[in-house]
């Protein structure tokens, strides 16, 4: 996105009021701009040069804004483009009207183009400006948005280069011709010697500005070059202009020639130069045309400034826009866009607009840029959402995906284990009293493997190791899944938590290693490890346990809660389920980890 | 990143003592056993002094097992101390050879010796000191030049007191006054103990186990099982399981936020492309910077494209130089060197661009399309730029949509992501119209921040693929670094991807909870 500097006390001035950073921010937002940088020129310079805050440099302390600007907006790559726009975006100023100068045929500047140039840069395009009055600042602004243009649209120079002429130090007719180096001399802007351009060639060789722009022609036999009549040399285009014709704050009149190897990006560029600064000609918006004319008779009169008409419905924009505004509003919000409209009614009772895009506009291409501007000028913001039909998911269960496959990257192997099992199993055998308090008792068990639903996943993952004796130690399973208790608060009087349960199993306990895993669940979720009676995280406490061994198990408190227990499952325990090996066992709530 | 290995182990590990110290350890169980089993069947053991003595075991090794016990509290051990006398250097050379004074006298012969040659015989510290205590004891005669004995017959009492302390036994305080200011003897306090079954008392000391292990459940010894205290204050062991990409996490949430909004995925698997694809079929001007040589990697082999569909290059070909469908077009030559050029995708809407155009040559049907892969641009590698990374893209093709429509999927899209306050920007992008910027509301920065890009892709781009004029193409798309640096607080972008990533980053990083 190119970025256009402008002292911010200039720019206020020319929008006729102040504005807050704030609120000069929002503007630029609104209107598609941003504030990228707010600076001086003293820090400029002081960055340029790697300074330091107390160095003194040069430049002076008026603030400056730096402004991005889309990259298709060549009229807002200058101070006067810009304020013209937001001027008539907020309303202050209508649409310029720009126009040609009513002279005649035979009055006008002629500029004829020779049969070679199409060996090389084929396209010229000319106009003037006529009684223009420069000061310090538009001068600058003038060069400003020369460089500018070439650094975008022209691309660097090579498809256009823009070359500016005080008019009254030279005479038409002027060519555009293309001629062998060796027989092209003058004296350069900047130089106090004649140059042949060959030789001029190689002395910018050295030139750091315009080092970079010499290989447009220097392989090519022949150079382009304008000459006024007294052959007088113009430009050497797209390298530098004479010195002769060089123009300065005090020039009147000023000729622009664009030559170019892509003529609709040079007819853009001479239109941008002139409509920006027209606004300084003693007949604001009006430019003086100039004939051109090729080597097989064919004259342009240029430049084109006369708006491009495109045909709209108001249909299309409402439906691009997702909005439904009446003609005059759309009229309206087209004007504030530096578009005009005509509206005109079908015999299908289809409202159409004729939008006349101006010269300045020429990145509008289609009637979707138009319904943009509509959109743009309405408010992207007050555009109502229109909501897709989408899914939202469960948010416990995608977690609880997640946390199982963490569990899994940590070497243990998932177990699905049923949900009933035997009163003995949720109680006795785990070491547990039932204080009738806890579990969901079946009333019509078929046989005594479905008495209860499990309150905890202990049982079932000891099941699971018990009837895998004969698998290679240590075994590391886990799982994920919901367990039922008696709550008073339901209306049915019980509810589901989702519990995770870890089991390691070998020929030591595992202790340290269950202890590690609640570890690594507490990193994977954000946890972190705090000291007792802090509630930011969670921490580890000694705790009394019937199915664990005393002094090896632990509760685990999250956030000041209890979540879960882990421990050494006690001997008794291992023994009522089978297990010959010691085990260590974790089981924890990860719904308060949600 | 802290490393885990140098946290505290909540037990440390149990270290077999060196092969050399066995002997010691022997002597060590024989000294515990001892103190252990006499206590089994006595009271009291009075004197650890009197105790090693009779078990024929040093002191400092029964010392050092009571005190060992005395921390279990498997005996009670009370101090005693007692002010013993031992031999000073002097004291040890008389209680071997005699005292001076005996010397002395032993070395006079009864017919009496010169001075000089009784000097020379003992020695000058002998002679001296023998001398005044031989005058003392009215042992002997000293000439002026003569010595001669006094008495027949002395016995040396001094030898024999020093040679009973040495043994340890008792003499009369007047005789200790004498051998003290001779300065034969020194006081020495001794420290011993004398001990009683402590609370703990056991026959047999066990070490306290760190651990449960297989023999104790087989020997049933669990019941007895004393274990050392567990530090729940330390970490436990850390885990050695391998972790996933911390991208690649949010990558998966993002997949399954698509999913859940009805989106399916694009084929991405193909990173070189065309120009034409990447760009001219996308109504992208061959001269828009993006073009040039240092945005874009361009390809020396394979350098150009073999085949492009000829019918539709043409089309593209007509509305970039005079337009149509409504459009003014470029107004340029368009050269098909330039499409041909192959190129490392500089976004996945090349993608795009081949799935609209397969899309349009069927009926039409509408359809919601996501990908989430590689991009390449010709950049300087910086902390927030890299020459590759992840473009997110998201896109639904159906007739009749807005930007209502593509705000509304916006809202959806980033409210998932934690994002529920956006707003839009006009913005330029060459293949979208109207294109808006996205900034979202950052609650953990207080401040708004772009998010991403979105648009409604040109009829310029569309219209010559063959679909039909009412259908519209929202999209929009963003990185996949930005959001995942935003979300884990990483600034380096090179902290997260590539090969200088901490591998302590991927191990300790979080799940991923976008989308949930």
């Amino acid at each position: 996105m190119p970025t256009v500097s402008v002292g911010r006390d200039l720019l206020f001035q020319a929008l006729g009021r102040t504005y807050t950073q704030d609120e000069f921010d929002e503007l630029c937002f609104e209107f598609g701009i941003e504030l990228d940088d707010v600076t001086t020129e003293k820090a400029i310079i002081r960055k340029e040069k790697h300074l330091k805050e107390e160095d003194e440099t040069g430049g002076d302390e008026e603030i400056i804004y730096k402004i991005d600007v889309p990259a298709n907006r060549y009229d807002l790559l200058c101070l006067e483009g810009l304020v013209q726009s937001l001027r008539i975006f907020c309303g202050v100023d209508s649409v310029p009207n720009y126009k040609l100068a009513g002279i005649s045929k035979e009055s006008m500047l002629k500029m004829h183009v020779k049969p070679e140039t199409s060996l090389i840069r084929p396209y010229v395009v000319c106009a003037v400006l006529r009684g223009i009055t420069f000061d310090e600042a538009r001068y600058n602004s003038f060069i400003d948005l020369q460089d500018k243009l070439h650094q975008n649209i022209c691309r660097r120079r090579t498809l256009v280069a823009i070359g500016t002429h005080d008019l009254d130090t030279v005479d038409g007719p002027f060519t555009y011709e293309a001629l062998p180096p060796s027989e092209i001399e003058f004296k350069p802007l900047k130089q106090v010697e004649t140059f042949r351009a060959d030789k001029l060639m190689e002395f910018y060789k050295s030139d750091l500005k315009l080092k970079k722009f010499l290989h447009i022609i220097e392989d090519s036999p022949v150079f382009p070059v304008i000459y006024d009549r007294n052959r007088t040399v113009l430009s050497l285009p797209p390298i530098i202009n004479g010195a002769h014709s060089a123009i300065s704050l005090k020039t009147k009149n000023v000729f622009i020639e664009c030559t170019a190897t892509d003529l609709t990006k040079a007819k853009i560029v001479l239109n941008t130069m002139v409509t920006m600064f027209s606004v300084y000609c003693e007949r604001k918006f009006e430019v003086e045309p100039v004939e051109v004319t090729y080597s097989d008779g064919k004259s342009y009169i240029c430049p084109e400034l006369s708006p491009y008409d495109m045909k709209v419905s108001l249909s299309y924009i409402n439906r691009i826009a997702g909005v439904s505004l009446e003609a005059n509003k759309v009229a309206g919000l087209l004007n504030k866009m530096q578009l005009h409209v005509e509206q005109s009614v079908s015999e299908d009772n289809e409202c159409t607009f004729i939008v006349s895009v101006p010269p300045t506009r020429s990145d509008v291409l289609h009637a979707c840029d138009v319904a943009e501007d509509v959109a743009i000028a309405y408010g992207f913001n007050k555009i109502p959402k229109q909501i897709l039909a989408s899914l939202k998911p469960l948010p416990l269960n995608q977690f609880s995906d997640l946390i199982r496959t963490e569990i899994a990257l940590c070497g243990y192997t998932e177990v699905l284990t049923w949900i009933l099992c035997s009163y003995k199993e949720n109680f006795p055998m785990l070491n547990r009293k039932d204080d009738k308090s806890t579990a969901v008792i079946i009333g019509n068990p078929r046989s005594a493997d479905f008495e209860v639903v499990r309150s905890s996943l202990m049982a079932g993952i000891l099941k699971t190791a018990a009837h895998n004796k004969d698998h290679p130690k240590p075994i590391k399973i886990f799982e994920v899944g919901d367990v039922t208790v008696l709550d008073e608060l339901k209306d049915v009087g019980a509810s589901n938590h989702r519990q995770l349960a870890a089991l390691y199993c070998g020929a030591t306990s595992g202790f340290e290693l269950i202890h590690g895993l609640v570890d690594r669940i507490m990193e994977v979720t954000g946890t972190s490890f705090v000291l007792a009676g802090n509630n930011t995280g969670y921490c580890i406490e000694l705790s009394d346990e019937p199915e664990f061994l005393s002094g090896r198990q632990a509760n685990i408190i999250y956030k000041g809660k209890r979540i879960g227990t882990f421990g050494i499952v006690h001997p008794q325990v291992l023994e009522n389920f089978d297990i010959p090996d010691p085990c260590s066992f974790v089981e924890l709530n990860i719904e308060s980890l949600l | 990143m802290k490393d885990k290995d140098k946290e505290p182990r909540a037990v440390a590990a149990d270290s077999l003592p060196p092969p050399s110290s066995a002997v010691a350890s022997s002597v060590k169980r024989m000294a515990e056993e001892a103190v252990l089993g006499f206590l089994e069947k006595n009271d009291e053991i009075k004197d650890s002094g009197d105790f090693a003595a009779e078990k024929g075991i040093s002191h400092e090794e029964i010392v050092n097992v009571i005190k060992s016990l005395n921390g279990f509290r498997f005996v009670d051990a009370q101090d005693i101390k007692k002010e013993r006398w031992q031999l000073t250097a002097e004291g040890k050379t008389y209680a071997a050879n005699g005292s001076p004074e005996f010397q002395l006298f032993m070395a006079v012969p009864a017919d009496g010796i010169s001075r000089a040659a009784l000097q020379k015989k003992l020695g000058d510290s002998v002679f001296k000191i023998g001398c005044q205590q031989a005058i003392k004891n009215k042992w002997a005669e000293m000439g002026k030049s003569q010595v001669s004995r006094k008495v027949a017959h002395v016995d040396d009492n001094v030898k024999d007191m020093l040679v009973k302390i040495n043994n340890g036994e008792a003499l009369n305080q007047e005789d200790i006054d004498a051998l003290k200011r001779r300065k034969l003897i020194s006081p020495q306090v001794w420290k011993g103990y004398s001990v009683k079954k402590g609370p703990n008392y056991a026959p047999k000391r066990r070490k306290p186990a760190t651990d449960l292990i297989r023999e104790n459940l087989q020997s049933g010894e669990w019941k007895e099982l004393q274990f050392k205290e567990y530090n729940f204050l330390a970490k436990g062991f850390p885990i050695e399981g391998g972790s996933l990409h911390p991208l690649l996490k949010v990558r998966r949430q993002m997949q399954m936020i698509f999913l859940q909004m009805g989106f399916e995925e694009m084929p991405t698997n193909n990173y070189v492309e065309s120009s034409f694809w990447n760009f001219d079929a996308l109504f992208q001007p061959q001269q828009h910077p993006a073009r040039d040589s240092h945005d874009t990697f361009f390809l020396k082999e394979p350098s150009t494209t073999k085949m492009l569909p000829e019918d539709y290059v043409e089309r593209v070909k007509q509305i970039h130089e005079s337009g149509g469908h409504g459009s003014r077009g470029y107004g340029y030559d368009w050269k098909r060197e330039e499409a041909n050029k192959n190129l490392l995708r500089t976004h996945t809407t090349a993608v795009s661009s081949r799935m609209l155009y397969a899309l349009a040559k069927k009926p039409f049907e509408a359809k919601r399309y996501y990908s989430i892969d590689r991009v390449f641009r010709n950049e300087a590698v910086d902390r927030t730029h890299l020459a590759e990374f992840h473009q997110i893209e998201g896109l639904i093709c159906d007739r009749g949509l807005s930007l209502g429509d593509l705000q509304g999927v916006l809202h959806d899209f980033f409210s998932r992501l934690g994002m529920s306050k956006l707003r839009f920007k006009p913005a330029y992008n060459p293949y979208t119209e109207p294109s808006m910027e996205i900034f979202g509301y950052h609650e953990g920065l207080k401040k708004w921040v772009e998010v991403g890009n979105s648009g409604m892709f040109r009829p310029e781009m569309l219209l010559p693929m063959g679909l039909p004029e009412d259908v519209t193409v929202i999209a929009w798309g963003l990185s996949l670094e930005r959001p995942t640096m935003i979300l884990y607080g990483i600034d380096n972008i090179r902290d997260l991807f590539g090969h200088k990533v901490d591998l302590g980053l991927i191990k300790s990083n979080p799940i991923c909870r976008i989308g949930i």
